[in-house]
Order: C-alpha cells, then sequence, then structure tokens
C-alpha cells in the first residue's frame, strides 16, 4: 500500500467531468480530497491523497494523463525569496488557499508553504519576482 | 505654536519630540489634542509603493573622442533613455521597456526587466552597458560609444520624479467575467478582489490634507536619502471632494521629488513588473510634518477608518473614462483584508506595502531625532484647494 499526496490541474473543459470518482470504481484507489478550487484562469485545482497498491496507483495516474488532466506532485518546491518581497500584499487575494496572507499586527506578508499547493499564480503576479520555483 | 526655525533648535539640541504618524493617533487619544500638540514637535509619514512617473537623469562624461549623445539614441541594458538634452545629458524612466519586450503580444506580458529594473541595479552597484549612438558633428566626431557605466562614476545622478505620493487613490474592482491585469494588480472576474494602493494614516498627503506644511522645497526621506519637494505633481488636483476633515475621498494631491540618486539605497527604490501592464519603480518617500499648532497634529491624528477611498471598476468606468464610482471603503476595512461591497464579501490585495511605510517613517524618525536631518521651510506652497488649480481631461481636437 502507498499513499502520495498530488495536485491535479484541470483544464476548463474537464472541470465539471467526474474524472476523480473513477478512481475508486476503477483502479481500486482510495482518496481524499484535501483542497479544491477553480483558478482565476478558471482552471480546476484539485489537491489529492491517494491510497492503494502501488501498481493501481501507477494505472489511475495514467489514466488521469490520458483524460488530460495535468498532475504534479505536491512538493515545497515554491519558495518566497525573502530579500525580494516588499510585503505589499497584492498576491493575496489571488492566493487560493490562503498560503500568503497579512499579518494583521505587524501588515507583513506571510507565507505559509504547507498551505501552497504550487498553483503558479503568484509566481508572475508578485511585482517584485519573490515568488520563484524551484525543480 | 512653534515655527520650523523653534523645532531645529531643538534637533541641534537633541531636545527634539518625534513620533510616527501612527504613533500620533494614539498620542491624541490619550493625552487630549492639546496636550499632544505642546509636546510633540515633528510628526513622520512614510509610503511605499509602485509610482510610474519616476526616474532619473545622468551625466556620464565626456568620451575621448567625444559623441554627442543628444538627440541621438542610447540605451541602458537595452533600456531606451531619453537624450534630447545637450551631448552627455541623458534621462531614464521607470516604465521604458527594451524594444524587444514581448510586451503584451504573449497575453498577459510579463514584463520583468525595464528602466524601473536599471535604477534599482545601478543602486546596487552592478555594472550597466550603455550602447549609444549619434549622428557625428565637427566638434563631437564620435558614432558609437559601447561601454559599462556604474553609479559612481557617474558625474550626476538625480532621481527627479514628476509624481509621486498620491493623495489617495482608487480602490480596483472588476465588475466583467474575464480576468483583468491592471497596474493595480490582477483583478479576478465578478469583482473577484478588490485592490488599493495607500498607505492610509501614514501616507504624507493625507496627514497634511490642505498642503499647510509640505511645499514646495520641504525636505523629505527619499528612495533611502535626503530628497525634496520640488513642485507639485502632474496630475496635482486639490479640488477633489473631501471629507469634513479634508480627507479626500478620490486621488488629490501630488508631489514632483528630486534627490541625489547616489544616496539612495535598492531597498526603496524598487524595479517592479506588473502583469500584462508593464514595468515601473516602487519608491520609498518620508515626509516630515512639523507640528506647529494644534490644527496640524489634528490632521496628523487621522486614522485608517476616518480616510475613504471610491470604489472603481477597472473593466468599464476606468478604461473608458466614464464617471461614476461603486461606493466609497474606508482603510480599516480595507486592511481587515475583506470589504463588502452590494452584498457580496470581497479579499482585498494592497500595492503599497504599509509594512515598509512604516519603517520609512520610523527611519526619518531616527533621522531627525540623531539631529541628522533638520526640517526645511517650504519656499512657496502647493496650490491649494482655493487655487483653482485642476486636473483636466484631455480635448481631442481634429486634424485638418
Ligand atoms: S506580491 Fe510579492 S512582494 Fe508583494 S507580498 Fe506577495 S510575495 Fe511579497
Ligand atoms: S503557488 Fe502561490 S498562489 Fe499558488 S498556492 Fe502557492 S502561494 Fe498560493
Amino acid at each position: 500500500m502507498i499513499t502520495k499526496r498530488i495536485v491535479l490541474h484541470f483544464p476548463q473543459r474537464l472541470v465539471d467531468k467526474p474524472i476523480v470518482y473513477k478512481l475508486i470504481r476503477d483502479f481500486n484507489l482510495e482518496f481524499n480530497i484535501l483542497k479544491a478550487y477553480v483558478t482565476p484562469q478558471e482552471e480546476g485545482l484539485m489537491v489529492l491523497e491517494l491510497k492503494g497498491k502501488d501498481e493501481d496507483y501507477q494505472k489511475g495516474i495514467k489514466y488521469l494523463e490520458s483524460s488530460g488532466v495535468k498532475i504534479q506532485p505536491l512538493s515545497e518546491d515554491i519558495i518566497r525569496n525573502e530579500t525580494k518581497c516588499t510585503h505589499c500584499g497584492v498576491c493575496v487575494p489571488i492566493c487560493p488557499t490562503q498560503a500568503l496572507a497579512v499579518d494583521l499586527i505587524t501588515r507583513k506578508v506571510n507565507f505559509y508553504d504547507t498551505k501552497c499547493i504550487a498553483c503558479e499564480v503568484c509566481i508572475k503576479a508578485c511585482p517584485t519576482h519573490a515568488m520563484e520555483v524551484h525543480f | 505654536m512653534k515655527t520650523i526655525a523653534e523645532i531645529n533648535q531643538k534637533i541641534k539640541k537633541g531636545e527634539v519630540v518625534v513620533v510616527t504618524a501612527e504613533e500620533i493617533i494614539d498620542l491624541v487619544e490619550k493625552k487630549g489634542l492639546k496636550k499632544a500638540a505642546q509636546e510633540v514637535d515633528v510628526v513622520t509619514t512614510g509610503t511605499f509603493g509602485p509610482m510610474c512617473s519616476s526616474g532619473a537623469y545622468f551625466n556620464i562624461g565626456h568620451s575621448k573622442p567625444k559623441i554627442k549623445i543628444g538627440g541621438g539614441a542610447c540605451r541602458l541594458n537595452d533600456v531606451p533613455v531619453y537624450t534630447g538634452f545637450a551631448a552627455m545629458d541623458i534621462y531614464l524612466g521607470a516604465t521604458a521597456l527594451p524594444d524587444d519586450d514581448p510586451l503584451n503580444k504573449v497575453y498577459p506580458g510579463e514584463f520583468r526587466y525595464g528602466g524601473g529594473h536599471v535604477i534599482q541595479e545601478l543602486l546596487e552597484g552592478k555594472d550597466i552597458r550603455l550602447e549609444a549612438t549619434a549622428y557625428g558633428t565637427d566638434c563631437y566626431p564620435r558614432k558609437k560609444l559601447d561601454t559599462y557605466i556604474s553609479l559612481k562614476d557617474l558625474n550626476e545622478a538625480v532621481l527627479f520624479n514628476l509624481r509621486n505620493c498620491y493623495q489617495n487613490y482608487n480602490v480596483a474592482v472588476n465588475l466583467s467575467d474575464r480576468i483583468l491585469y491592471t497596474y493595480m494588480g490582477v483583478l479576478k472576474p465578478n469583482c473577484g478582489n478588490a485592490n488599493y494602493c495607500s498607505a492610509g494614516q501614514l501616507s504624507p498627503l493625507l496627514n497634511d490634507p490642505y498642503y499647510k506644511t509640505i511645499g514646495i522645497g520641504t525636505r523629505i526621506f527619499l528612495g533611502g536619502g535626503i530628497g525634496y519637494v520640488a513642485w507639485q505633481g502632474t496630475q496635482h488636483n486639490p479640488n477633489v471632494k473631501r471629507k469634513d476633515n479634508g480627507v479626500p475621498f478620490a486621488p488629490g494631491g501630488t508631489l514632483a521629488v528630486i534627490g541625489d540618486l547616489k544616496q539612495m539605497e535598492s531597498q526603496w527604490l524598487r524595479g517592479t513588473s506588473m502583469l500584462g501592464y508593464g514595468v515601473t519603480l516602487s519608491v520609498g518617500i518620508g515626509v516630515p510634518i512639523p507640528v506647529l499648532n494644534e490644527e496640524i497634529a489634528q490632521f496628523c491624528a487621522v486614522k485608517d477608518e476616518e480616510i475613504y477611498a471610491y470604489i472603481i471598476d477597472y473593466s468599464q468606468a476606468y478604461p473608458q473614462g466614464m464617471p461614476g464610482t461603486l461606493g466609497e471603503v474606508n482603510y480599516k476595512q480595507l486592511k481587515s483584508g475583506k470589504i463588502n461591497l452590494q452584498g457580496k464579501e470581497i479579499s482585498t490585495g494592497a500595492l503599497s506595502s504599509y509594512s515598509k511605510a512604516k519603517e520609512i517613517a520610523e527611519e526619518l524618525k531616527s533621522w531627525i531625532k540623531k539631529g541628522d536631518f533638520l526640517l526645511s521651510d517650504p519656499v512657496a506652497p502647493l496650490p491649494g484647494v482655493e487655487s483653482g488649480y485642476s486636473f483636466k481631461p484631455l480635448k481631442e481636437r481634429l486634424i485638418k
């Protein structure tokens, strides 16, 4: 048995299709939806925890990919360059998971990397390019 | 009643009492206006945000043989500068972009590098490539120049910003059903967010709403160095609607500022990229306000909940120049992270960094306390409410 966390990106045309449900029915995978959003670009985003046999997991992933879902492992690959961040707060309302949030006392913008789902919306939107993707 | 000369005496003796525009709020509440006005000599303000009408001029020194860049073409790290001056004077604007920038051809454009970034890199001590071409004259025969320059080698490097420090600003929302990329940030469809851009209670001109102390010649904190108010900024508009406390609802007064770039620091002048919009420069400014009397103390005690801004639709009203607002909201509400608009709760975002504004106000306070910074009497006032000065739209005329 393995447990994995992954981020699924659904293009707009797939957003309301019952793709994930098939993972239980056809691949015996248990899943737990940790987060689900529609981003400003109208792309669907879902963070899933999948549990099952390794072989079923591989098949499930193949199935998702073949239906047009982009898959990304959930790792902490988004970091904030602290010397570049000016704590403006323009990223706060566009981050779908509140991983970027204003501390109401200090008025600084905190980055909670455990909440980040690596959707990359902030990467180009940050005016000082403080948010960086690391592979 | 105090005078600026008296306050400067106190600064020199190390007896001056300085508080920030945030601290004065509590002080007036605790001690009352009268006592606070007597005790406090100076209130420091601050703001840090993108200010597009910014730039710097340089004199780069003569090459051998000489070249007349004036009237020719010149680029700094591929970013074009204005050359319409004498041989070696150039002006770099914050929003200038390299000729080969993809702009918005791949929408939304990223605008990763431009004038604002060149200014930041000069301050970081980096070498900047200067390429110039000229037509050649008898006295300036050279036609090409390709060299590195750096800030310390320039004769003059002067930050000269045509419009900074807006007295209040719009709150931007998007009523349309598509995402918008604006100078106010990314605006999600159907009022998905509301973005604002002012330091509110710390902002210089919101603490001196009628320009009673800030005028031409006022010495200020500019980009980490010392600068001066040179003039009213472009689009200065004292005649906007104001609340009883004098604070404008709409973008009102502005400042043109000037200062020696060589004294400044890159942490207070930052190249800034607005997705789908362009590049600019984030500028840090702090203005000291001498507490000459109770009225001025009262103005400085203004707090976020007393400063209102208009909510403007950036899908239609703003780009089409149509009048009308969607309502007004105060900075306490904006800073809470959520506002209510037409029954819907909307998250807010800011372009102006309040924490940086606070750092600037604190920094200026420490300069004054240490005796490093004296206040200056303005040599002329900024056009005020009674002046009739206003910001007019363009009257387009038919070309015959
Ligand atoms: S947009 Fe960038 S600079 Fe502004 S708070 Fe977010 S990470 Fe920091
Ligand atoms: S990548 Fe950026 S916008 Fe996306 S979740 Fe992480 S912090 Fe938020």
